[in-house]
């Protein structure tokens, strides 16, 4: 059985993830020990909250470093989720301006209504792709993930941008550069459609 | 495009699924966990989950119960009753919920709500607010399940929980709460355009209809129901597809 790290640095519904990942046949590793991200076979960053405090809590904790020592530079996939995707980018704008993990080029930005929509984004929403990606394999565009932010990643680089959903115009739901994905919706509270992306991203140890 | 949720609220005490009319004559209606296993099948976009005795029972929220049931839910889940404390709100998200509905805490210390945004984000504070309608039909917010007046409008109110950082409001007319005679669309219409955050409408659905007004006349951007789906045939399936073919858009099944 595969071990997926869920990286503990005080903020997330880590349960919740947690028991996704079991049902999808993994064992979920909760930790911040270096030790243990040396051999897990996959890695996720769950987040709830503001980016400062959680970028703040992962430095103070020196996982920003461990991370990137044991899960980066090794290849290991990691996958950031909703807050935990915002976190893989250089920069943050939520109150004030935050560097981020650096790992996926790009800034993150509130959503801001073009036609009345609601702040924050909440509820189901598609999930749109022209390009094929593994963690979307068996997944058709247009499918409904369960989403609830305020703020969107903007990566710099249009080929890191899997997937994008209409909200506020449009944003990007889904990142991915080399073994580093991240999704804005929550896959772990998306019903059977999340589960399959959270089994689709355990794959991608095996092949890795 | 935004798909607009139908969310089963399950009210409990003491362990037992309950349900009343006008926030009394509570009925137990089954058991909670076995209705959680049911919606998580069932495909529902989310469920609210609220135990209607901590408050009064001067008590914190129950973590171990909450963690018990959120091994089901692979689904979207809003817990409240009896949360008073940021740290309930942390313990509560580490237990599995994703959201936290603050009620009578909110009216009696307002600040809970911008600690529990700047902690945990403004998309887990919900601000749930009770209130009724008099005579006149002045509508004023009651807290501590319906009993006692806090001599506040919804809107303004709810205006007010904005500000301090709430992420969504849940809407409940303690009048029409189980009486199957529709929402309380005029005040769903004042709370929805008083503030920019989502609102859930709740309290008093009878059939897929009112849902429908609730949406398109109130303004809600979601609608929660509880009698509905305990003591009719009616399902949260059958209420989607009666609202897409409105033209509202809902979850493909």
């Amino acid at each position: 059985m595969l071990t997926v790290a869920v990286v503990d640095y005080g903020v997330g519904n880590i349960g919740s993830i947690s028991r996704a990942l079991t049902v999808c046949g993994a064992k979920p590793l909760l930790t911040d020990r270096e030790e243990d991200f040396k051999v897990v076979d996959a890695c996720v960053l769950p987040g709830v909250g503001a980016f400062g405090d959680a970028i703040g809590l992962l430095r103070q904790r020196n996982l920003d470093k461990i991370l990137e020592d044991q899960i980066i530079a090794y290849g290991i996939p990691i996958l950031g989720v909703c807050l935990g995707m915002q976190l893989l980018a250089t920069t943050g704008l939520e109150y004030g301006e935050h560097r981020g993990l650096g790992w996926i080029p790009g800034t993150v930005r509130p959503l801001r209504p073009t036609c009345g929509e609601r702040i924050p984004h909440v509820g189901w929403n598609n999930v749109d792709y022209e390009v094929p990606n593994p963690l979307l394999a068996d997944i058709p565009p247009g499918e409904d993930f369960y989403f609830v932010h305020s703020f969107h990643f903007a990566p710099d680089d249009p080929a890191n941008a899997v997937a994008t959903t209409p909200y506020c115009g449009e944003f990007v739901s889904v990142v991915n550069r080399g073994n580093v994905y991240g999704t804005q919706f929550h896959p772990e509270k998306s019903q059977a459609i999340g589960l399959k992306l959270l089994k689709n991203f355990i794959r991608l140890s095996e092949e890795s | 495009m935004l798909k607009t949720r139908i969310i089963p609220t399950l009210l409990y005490r003491d362990y037992g699924l309950v349900k009343g009319v006008g926030f009394d004559s509570w009925r137990h209606v089954g058991s909670l966990m076995q209705s959680i296993k049911v919606y998580n099948m069932r495909n529902v976009d989310e469920l609210i989950i609220v135990d209607i005795k901590a408050t009064g029972d001067g008590r914190e929220p129950d973590f171990a119960w909450v963690n018990d049931f959120a091994d089901d839910c692979f689904m979207p889940l809003t817990v409240g009753g009896g949360v008073t404390h940021v740290d309930h709100v942390g313990r509560l998200l580490e237990a599995g919920a994703d959201k936290v509905a603050m009620n009578t805490a909110a009216v009696n210390d307002p600040a809970l709500v911008t600690r529990v945004a700047d902690k945990y984000g403004a998309q887990c504070a919900i601000v749930s607010i009770d209130f009724k309608r008099h005579p006149d039909g002045r509508l004023e917010v009651v807290t501590n399940s319906g009993r006692n007046p806090r001599g506040l409008a919804p809107a303004a109110f709810a205006r007010e929980m904005e500000e301090r950082g709430a992420g969504e409001i849940l809407l409940t007319s303690v009048d029409l709460d189980g009486t199957f005679k529709g929402y309380d669309i005029e005040a769903v219409r004042a709370v929805s355009d008083a503030v920019t955050i989502p609102v859930i409408a709740s309290g008093g659905a009878g059939n897929y209809e009112h849902m429908l007004q609730a949406i398109r006349d109130g303004g809600a951007t979601a609608v929660a129901a509880a009698s509905i789906f305990h003591f009719t045939e009616q399902t949260p399936a059958e209420a989607r597809a009666h609202l897409r073919r409105a033209g509202i858009p809902v979850r493909r099944d």
